[in-house]
């Protein structure tokens, strides 16, 4: 370590503690990009008017999200004599009576408190640790999300930040590498590739110049673990980065992030200007010798451009369109150099190996898969959100424990894993374990962490659709096999889901996704059947139920009916809220008019007599 | 008319100065234009081929590709739909339907008073306040037929 960044790090300690210690009440606020949708911005600006209002000399803090989407907005507010408490949702109408009783009162509003923040119960609220979202977790990627201002550098080296890099440039490069190997890291991305051989593999070809690239395109559907995690803690990230760069000989280094998260980009912005500022980023840093810069590139949204080639060819200005491998990027890339491109995740997991130790890090998982996880738990679960868990946790876990099980309290149906190169997991299945290898056994992979739950009302065959007109709308049209199979696949699906389906088509299905999957260029077409030929595998009734033209979920909008059963008492509440005016005035009650009505089933979520079957 | 693209000249030759003439400036250039204009004019992107020094047919092979590059202008509030999984779980269809009902434009459109546009996109990335949409940049989540209703209000037709 050096005196420069000794003094760094004491001088950012000491404002840490100063602001814990002080005798003046704080309120944070999660304002990441979720808990902005959920109306953020709104509830800190009644907060800021309340306490104004009240005279109380009080500070705000803006945090990234602690995961739990489902309960945002969060409020946590904290004043020296009492534990602090966490709130969520918390609505702005909600917030006088919150900050009159906590400040004036000292009393807690338990309706809306998910849990105090230290282990002590109040007023009947338990700690948040215990609460069973947060229970099962084990939370390291995202131990300063939601705890740290991550517009704010001093707060992430308050928390150890940046003495990875420091311990990493006084151990050298290639004990760094050796640090990784021996953690067991596999890359987060997708693939899961071990890190250290891509970063040895790069750094053993001889070259004049080489590259690192943060990969943040995250472009599954369905997942935001690179756009949480960047939002509340691009420290993390960005010291991965410097690390990696060191790590291979690499002198430059770019971010490609998806222009659809201007949050992130903000804040990945604001963390590489601090980072100059303090001198661990530019001419030698912390009096190395070791030089480094890094610049963004903004995606411009094309899914295939999470493959490392079409992304390459991206960055050099041309069209996201892969090229075959080999040669891998590690010895062929950006503009022919050696060039190693990491998942966000992955980086923020090496700066933390070399924060910790390779030993801190393998505590957890299985032999084969290290460390912990992060997740986006969304779909049809009662609480959705980002969660970590180590690697080897079952589904059951995560769906059940974690996520509350299903929402209104449906029966599971399904759990979709991987994005469109994943595949669809059934019930029976559900005590797999999620690691590399057990998933890849299932039918689906890890991928980069998206987890879509599906209860008894989604249709299988229409799933299976909608990912085949992602895959046929994001091929990149190179190879035939990804541009005409995945068409072909989504005609076929489309036919079976308009009950236009004939026995032949589900041997043609497997047929030719296999064709797909054997002859595509790249890890899209190499995967985008994968959700056919799970749904195929578990769910093969639903498909030949199509064909009867059936869809026993109910979802398939050709195939279902409406209708006013005799309970209903004319209320009417059904027309009004119908867009369509697919609610006709009928003899003794309401009709449908099948002519107007789009199945879109507003009418049965608003009547309160439950009158409307589907059929 | 003629001032108004005189001023888009001005515009993009001050932006262009920004840039190195680099073939891999040519997606955040594009980017920088579509900021300011809202769209990607054929002359602009004449200019940007010019200066760039790439062929004119790379350029608008580029702008094709991406999803994010437009060719129309777009209105003055810009709607982004979520197509993302967890918002299709969730019903985005239906407040793709809604917007459009509300609106009377299709995806892609502008409407003809250039108040509104259109487009749906891969994935917002707040899958868990699914279904949810993007006005410029601003995410609202949890959405229903009738939040949208309200939220578009006196834009409706």
């Amino acid at each position: 370590m050096t005196p420069q960044f000794e003094t760094l790090q004491r001088r950012a300690g000491e404002k840490w503690a100063q602001w814990q210690d002080q005798q003046k009440p704080w309120i944070a606020v999660g304002t990441a990009t979720c808990g902005r949708a959920a109306g953020a911005m709104q509830v800190l600006a009644a907060l800021r008017q309340e306490t104004k209002r009240l005279g109380l000399d009080c500070d705000f803090l803006e945090v990234g999200c602690s995961g739990a989407c489902y309960a945002e907005p969060l409020v946590s507010v904290m004043r020296p004599d009492l534990p602090g408490i966490c709130y969520g949702p918390v609505r702005p109408e909600r917030v006088p009576e919150l900050v009159r009783r906590w400040f004036a009162e000292e009393k807690v509003t338990p309706e809306i408190a998910l849990g105090t923040l230290n282990s002590q119960s109040l007023d009947g609220v338990r700690p948040l640790e215990k609460h069973d979202f947060f229970r099962f977790q084990v939370r390291r990627t995202l131990c300063h999300c939601g705890e740290i201002d991550p517009t704010n550098i001093d707060h992430y080296l308050a928390h150890g930040g940046y003495s990875g890099l420091a311990r990493g440039l006084t151990i050298g490069s290639e004990n760094v590498i050796e640090r990784i190997r021996e953690a067991g890291l596999r890359g987060r991305g997708g693939a899961g590739f071990p890190t250290w051989k891509k970063w040895q593999l790069c750094r053993e070809t001889s070259a004049d110049r080489r590259y690192v690239v943060c990969n943040a395109d995250e472009g599954d559907p369905g997942a935001f673990m690179n756009r949480s995690l960047i939002e509340g803690d691009p420290h993390l990230v960005l010291e991965g980065l410097i690390i990696a760069g060191y790590a291979i000989g690499a002198s430059e280094a770019y971010i490609y992030c998806r222009a659809e998260y201007p949050l992130a980009l903000e804040r990945l912005r604001t963390a590489i200007a601090q980072a100059e500022a303090y001198g661990f980023l530019g001419e030698n840093i912390l009096d190395s010798g070791f030089s480094f810069r890094v610049r963004i590139k903004e995606g411009a949204g094309a899914f295939v451009c999470g493959e490392e080639t079409a992304l390459i060819a991206s960055i050099e200005g041309r069209r996201g369109m892969p090229r075959p491998r080999p040669p891998y990027p590690a010895t062929y890339g950006l503009w022919g150099k050696p060039t190693v491109i990491n998942n966000v995740e992955t980086l923020a997991c090496v700066t933390q190996i070399l924060q910790r130790g390779a030993e801190w890090f393998a505590q957890y998982g299985t032999p084969a898969s290290k460390g912990t996880k992060t997740f986006s738990l969304v779909g049809k679960v009662k609480r959705t959100g980002l969660v970590e868990v180590p690697l080897g946790t079952t589904l059951r876990r995560l769906v059940y424990d974690i996520g509350g099980g299903i929402l209104n309290d449906r029966s599971f149906k399904a759990v979709q894993i991987g994005g469109p190169s994943g595949g669809c997991i059934p019930a029976e299945l559900l005590d797999t374990p999620i690691d590399y290898d057990s998933l890849q056994a299932a039918g689906t992979i890890m991928g980069s962490g998206g987890v879509v739950v599906m209860d008894e009302r989604t249709c299988m065959v229409d799933f299976a659709r909608y990912f085949l007109d992602f895959a046929q709308k994001e091929s990149c049209g190179e190879c035939p096999p990804c541009r005409l199979g995945n068409r072909q696949l989504l005609d076929i699906l489309t036919d079976l889901t308009q009950g236009r389906g004939s026995d032949e088509d589900l041997a043609l299905l497997e047929q030719l996704s296999e064709v797909v999957r054997l002859g595509s260029l790249c890890g899209l077409g190499k995967t985008t059947p994968n959700p056919v030929l799970s749904t195929l595998r578990y769910f093969r009734p639903e498909y030949q139920a199509h064909l009867e033209k059936v869809c026993p979920a109910r979802s398939c909008k050709a195939l279902i009916r409406f209708r006013i059963s005799e309970i209903c008492v004319g209320c009417m509440i059904c027309a009004d809220s119908c867009t369509a005016n697919g609610v006709i005035v009928g003899e003794d009650r309401p009709q449908i008019d099948p002519s107007q009505c789009t199945r879109c089933g507003t009418c049965i979520d608003v009547c309160p007599q439950g009158a409307i079957v589907v059929e | 008319m003629n001032q108004a693209t005189e001023i888009t000249e001005m515009q993009l030759e001050e932006l262009l100065s920004n840039f190195p003439p680099e073939q891999q400036e040519l997606i955040p250039v594009l980017q920088a234009v579509q900021a300011q204009l809202g769209y990607l004019p054929e002359p602009a992107m004449k200019r940007v081929a010019e200066y760039l020094r790439v062929p004119e047919s790379a350029v608008y092979g580029v702008a094709t590709f991406y999803a994010q590059f437009r060719f129309q202008p777009r209105g003055r509030k810009h709607i982004m739909v979520c197509r993302g999984t967890s918002c299709y779980v969730q019903g985005a269809t239906e407040i793709l339907r809604a917007i459009q009902q509300h609106l009377g434009i299709e995806e892609g459109q502008t409407t003809p008073d250039f108040e509104y546009s259109l487009e749906t996109v891969a994935c917002i990335g707040a899958c868990g306040l699914a279904p949810c949409i993007m006005i410029d940049q601003a995410v609202a989540g949890k959405l229903t037929p009738e939040k949208i209703r309200e939220i578009l209000g006196r834009g409706g037709r």
